[in-house]
């Protein structure tokens, strides 16, 4: 009971304390800029609990979820495919170094050039962004598979399928994952990024509405949400990663014991 | 081991090494690659199965590079991307470092922040925008306040995660010896934390060009993302393409300085024998 209360004491201790400060600060001041604690709270659920929810969250998630969930499938099929051949690696290598180099969100008005302003594009521009940390990593992954573990499964004549099933792809996993993790935050960004350039809905649209109709309370709500869906992504991963990287944990801890 | 054994073994290793350095065939086939992409590029332009108006062959795109390259106005506009990334570089090292450094060493402090950082890092930067709208006039400061940000998180964790790698026993040799604080953190402490900062400010490298050139595209801050959005904005598509190839190769030579930085400084560690994306 105690380790539990002081374990609450570490974790709630800085932000109460951050919290009082901020609206200890806001007291005196009448500064139009920063809404106050309960202000803030009042305000997130006013705003984005009941239609907007419907009308601009669960689009926006959408979107991100579709197109990160192309990004990380394509990355990990065309990496798998290209990290097993050594001639494939070197044809790709210097254009995916390019593509990658390029900041995503100039892909932005490309995008709305050629495909039109529409969902389909704030789907391609997040997939378009966030394929490369999965499709490099994976590749780096597939070409570090042991090489015994590859002459093990020749010489038992695994191949095909199955050897990139059942070999290929578990040795690969921790690096392919590695990738998925820097690939959700750049789908965030992206679908913020993308909204606020041409929409009619969505998070990124309404935060730079509420910004231009000065109506701040709302907009500080809106950043809330938006540190709330990126806090949620990033729970979420970390519970998915630890399932699939169970034995990968496992060993490490074993290792890390000896 | 006798002495020939290591002579030869010396031999073979560096054999190997001049050997991977010199690929012709790798190179031959990256070219290839390069090569195809803008083929597939110029035909499907030129034949019309994308609209030639949207996606201007990739022949006229180059020209219209290298016609950028020679004008004043393009090098203004990658100074000025380049001056808003290095700030914002630099004020995310000056508060990341020192912070990650102090926090990373007090195991107090590490688990009273725990909640705190574990909050504020996932917020993407781009959400603070409207704000930094808001709270500056002045759109240098307002790219600097979403660079720094984005930035800041990447160095700081790696910082912590240096600082908590350091060997015990270095430590309490150290301390054994009367290091003041200052004398520990500057030769036990920093030596082991150098890699993890640098890979940090590797990917902090990358965030925050991206960060730049959002900032341009949406606020409007002067750079080469301000200049791509103009230039789609009054059909200039050809120079649109140009424009946006040119983020990429300022991407290339950021990535290429920062990983020279990293060889430079780090030529004694074992990581930069063995190198892995990350």
């Amino acid at each position: 009971m105690k380790k539990l209360l002081i374990a609450a004491a570490y974790a709630l201790g800085l932000p109460a304390i951050l919290i009082f400060l901020w609206w200890l600060l806001s007291l005196g001041t009448t500064s139009i800029f920063v809404p106050k604690p309960g202000e803030l709270v009042a305000e997130f659920f006013e705003t984005w609990v009941g239609e907007r929810f419907f009308s601009d969250v669960l689009p926006s998630l959408g979107r991100f979820a579709v197109g990160t969930g192309v990004a990380i499938v394509a990355g990990t099929l065309l990496g798998i495919l290209i990290g097993l051949s050594r001639d494939l690696r070197a044809f790709t290598e210097p254009i995916f170094e390019f593509f990658r180099a390029i900041p995503p969100p100039v892909l932005i008005p490309i995008f709305g050039l050629l495909i039109g302003v529409d969902d389909n594009m704030k789907v391609v521009v997040i997939a378009a962004g966030a394929i490369w940390p999965v499709l490099l990593n994976t590749i780096e992954g597939v070409r570090a598979t042991d090489s015994v573990q590859t002459e093990t499964s020749r010489s038992y004549g695994i191949h095909g399928f199955s050897r990139v099933r059942y070999q290929v792809l578990p040795s690969a996993a921790p690096q392919i994952l590695a990738g998925v993790r820097q690939a959700l935050p750049i789908g965030i960004i992206l679908m913020v990024i993308s909204e606020m350039f041409f929409s009619s809905s969505g998070l990124g649209f309404s935060i730079i509405q509420f910004q231009r109709r000065f109506a701040i309370p709302e907009m500080w709500s809106g950043i809330l949400m938006l540190g709330l869906i990126g806090i949620a992504v990033s729970v979420i991963f970390t519970f998915v990663e630890r399932r699939i990287l169970r034995w990968y944990y496992g060993l490490k801890d074993i290792e890390n014991a000896s | 081991m006798s002495d020939t054994t290591i002579t030869r073994t010396v031999a073979v290793a560096s054999a190997r090494r001049r050997r991977r350095k010199f690929r012709p065939r790798r190179m031959l086939l990256g070219a290839a690659g390069v090569l195809t992409f803008l083929l597939i590029w110029e035909i499907a332009s030129r034949t019309g199965i994308v609209d030639p108006t949207y996606l201007p062959p990739a022949s006229v795109v180059l020209v219209t590079m290298v016609q950028n390259a020679a004008l004043t106005g393009f090098w203004v506009a990658v100074g000025q991307t380049l001056t808003s990334w290095g700030l914002g570089m630099l004020l995310a090292l000056v508060l990341a470092l020192p912070l990650g450094i102090v926090i990373g060493l007090s195991p107090f402090l590490q688990k009273a922040t725990r909640t705190t950082i574990e909050f504020l890092r996932p917020i993407p930067s781009v959400g603070l925008i409207p704000l930094a709208v808001l709270i500056f006039a002045v759109p240098l400061q307002q790219s600097l306040l979403i660079i720094t940000y984005g930035a800041f998180w990447q160095i700081f964790i790696q910082v912590m995660y240096g600082v908590a790698d350091v060997d015990t026993v270095a430590m309490n040799t150290a301390r054994s010896f009367g290091f003041s604080w200052w004398q520990r953190v500057r030769d036990v402490v920093f030596p082991t934390m150098l890699p993890f900062l640098l890979t940090g400010v590797r990917l902090a490298a990358a965030v925050a060009l991206i960060l730049a050139v959002t900032a341009e595209l949406v606020i409007g801050t002067p750079g080469l993302g301000n200049q791509i959005a103009l230039s789609r904005n009054v059909g200039l598509y050809a120079s649109t393409y140009a424009l946006v190839l040119a983020t990429g190769l300022l991407g290339l030579v950021i990535n290429v300085g920062v990983r020279l930085l990293e060889r430079r400084l780090l030529g004694w560690h074992q990581s930069v024998r063995g190198e892995a994306i990350v």
